[in-house]
């Protein structure tokens, strides 16, 4: 069972995220960057599949040079192989732009019998690509999965909504993307970084997917950022020590609040 | 005026409080118009689309939409979208709700826009983005406007109407069959306001040490919802499904107790847009001292209890 496990590579959500410039795109230069938190989870979940079913973990990442640091990561924790699709040209690409550019990339990679993503990127966080992905494929999406099992050409998930727990079941290939309740991320051995290394990654430009320049990019885009504006940060109130009435001060100052 | 496409998100046919509010923002820009999909129980949510200012209300009833996940209602929105040339598709933003507007967005090739906490007449959306630190304005510019919007992003306005109901024919395809629900298994009420729908909310952290029930005896003191911060959740002492933060619920209410909890930014994430913000823990260089309207550092298991009674007290 081939797995390919999409990655972003993201401005580290614990550093001071901003936007670069006139065009109001994420600046992923002035940052540190790394793979997103959420897809080790995909990373993870893919390792364990192919270790219970055989198979190989292929990692795909879409974005700027740099992005390769995603699919290293990726690698050393023990995917077989990387695709990064780079190119000047992808640079604003929304969702819309991006689901159509993986599915390319999908195509290109040809035979693959599940992909696996996380439950969202820690920058944007829209988490639509994987549904799109699907539409553009025309297969199953199943996401939000908490818990993913493979019985031969069925995959089953359990999620966790809102009113209840559902179990899913999709004909495979599918699209499944994983929630941070999935597993618990392997860390990269000595051994894993090592091997890493010498494991082949591919890079592929637009025109070795056959997608037009016109289609992706800022310019391309179907939505227009028109103002970003960084927020006051909130100013600390009154903090008081408990001295034994901790509490009651604190009923005070919810009652003053008409919380009470 | 041109209509505003509302996906009513319900439970068997109980209109669920964010669709309300779509419903109010929808009447900002167009004739709000409701596109239900369910087994059954349209006569029920018709009555309380109306009463919210819903003048029509699509209808496809199915059971595909009980028995298979979320596509064949990206099928029928769509098909509605096409027919109607709304204004804008409007639908709320939890997991299930922005993976419809998705495959709706590739089906339309329209400009999507998730997670707008505001959306004006002339279709500018607000978001809040990297852990509410920016406020970001932006619009679609291609399409039908594909709008998911967070959960108390508006409060819910009466306008009694008595709906047109127009069935909406779906033909739903097997592609749409392809994730088969197999088993639902409905939580137990906890008989507390939802999460992401209430007016306050007390979390615990790591501070309760697993135990929730000062943080619970307060939350209904308050009558309020009970969240978790991921450390909590991540020990088992309380379930996923009331995680604050980004991997979980964001919410927004007029009043955010954190118990316990640190503060660190992925919690933020998901709370920092609450009205007022208290803080109860007994580090005193916890991060989240630094965002709160009032702090108490101390013990929680003293200190919850402690204005438990006194709320009570007052409350009489």
């Amino acid at each position: 069972m081939d797995i390919v496990v999409l990655v972003k590579h993201v401005p580290d959500a614990t550093a001071d995220r901003t936007f670069s410039g006139a065009d109001h795109t994420t600046d992923r230069a002035g940052v540190d960057g790394l793979l997103s938190e959420l897809d080790e989870y995909a990373v993870e979940e893919a390792l364990k599949l192919v270790d219970a079913h055989g198979g190989e973990v292929t990692v795909l990442t879409m974005g700027p040079e740099q992005a390769l640091d995603a699919v290293r990561k990726a690698l050393q924790m023990g995917a077989a192989a990387g695709v990064h699709v780079v190119d000047d040209a992808l640079h604003g690409s929304d969702a819309l732009a991006t689901s159509l550019v993986l599915a390319k990339a999908l195509d290109k990679i040809g035979a693959y019998d599940m992909v696996l993503t996380g439950m969202a990127s820690t920058d944007g966080g829209m988490s639509v690509v994987p549904a799109m992905l699907a539409e553009r494929l025309g297969v199953p999406h199943l996401g939000f999965a908490a818990e993913v099992g493979v019985e031969g050409s069925t995959v089953r998930i359990r999620r966790d909504g809102d009113s209840a727990t559902e179990t899913v079941e999709g004909s495979l290939p599918a699209v499944v993307a994983v929630t941070d309740q999935i597993n618990e991320p392997r860390y990269p051995s000595f051994k894993g970084i090592m091997a890493a290394k010498k494991k082949p990654v591919q890079t592929w430009t637009l025109a070795d997917l056959g997608v037009d320049v016109a289609q992706v990019g800022l310019s391309a885009a179907w939505t227009a950022v028109e103002s970003v504006t960084a927020r006051p940060p909130r100013s600390a109130g009154e903090v008081v020590t408990d001295e034994g009435d901790g509490g009651a001060k604190l009923a005070e100052f919810l009652a003053a609040r008409k919380f009470v | 005026m041109g209509e505003v496409l509302v996906l009513v998100d319900h439970v068997g046919g109980a209109v669920r409080k964010p669709t309300l509010e779509l419903l109010t923002i929808a009447r900002r820009l167009g004739e709000p118009a409701a596109v239900y999909c369910g087994a059954s129980g349209a006569d029920k949510a018709v009555d309380s689309l109306g009463r919210y200012g819903a003048t029509k209300v699509y209808v496809a009833e199915d059971s595909a939409f009980d028995d298979y996940l979320v596509a064949p209602k990206a099928e029928a929105l769509a098909a509605a979208a096409r027919a109607v040339e709304p204004v804008a598709v409007l639908v709320a933003s939890t997991p299930e709700g922005k993976e419809v507007a998705a495959r709706v967005a590739v089906r339309l090739g329209s400009g999507i826009i998730t997670d707008a906490v505001d959306v004006a007449a002339d279709g500018s959306t607000t978001q809040s983005v990297f852990a509410g630190n920016f406020a970001v304005t932006a619009k679609v510019t291609t399409g039908i406007p594909v709008v998911t919007v967070k959960p108390n992003s508006a409060t819910p306005e009466l306008a009694e109407t008595t709906p047109a109901v127009e069935p909406l024919a779906v033909e739903v395809s097997d592609a749409a069959r392809s994730a088969r629900i197999v088993d639902r298994q409905p939580r137990r009420s906890t008989g507390r306001p939802e999460l992401t729908e209430a007016s306050v909310v007390v979390s615990g952290g790591r501070g309760t040490g697993g135990d929730f029930s000062a943080v619970e005896e307060l939350a209904d003191a308050l009558g309020g919802a009970v969240g978790a911060s991921r450390a909590a959740v991540d020990s088992g002492w309380y379930p996923h499904a009331f995680q604050v933060g980004q991997t979980g619920k964001t919410v927004s209410p007029q009043l955010y107790v954190a118990a316990g909890i640190s503060g660190a930014i992925q919690h933020r994430a998901g709370m920092q847009t609450s009205k007022t913000i208290v803080a109860v823990n007994k580090d005193r260089e916890a991060p989240i001292f630094a965002m709160v309207d009032f702090g108490v550092v101390g013990d929680l298991s003293s200190v919850l209890p402690q204005a438990t009674e006194e709320i009570r007290k007052r409350q009489g």
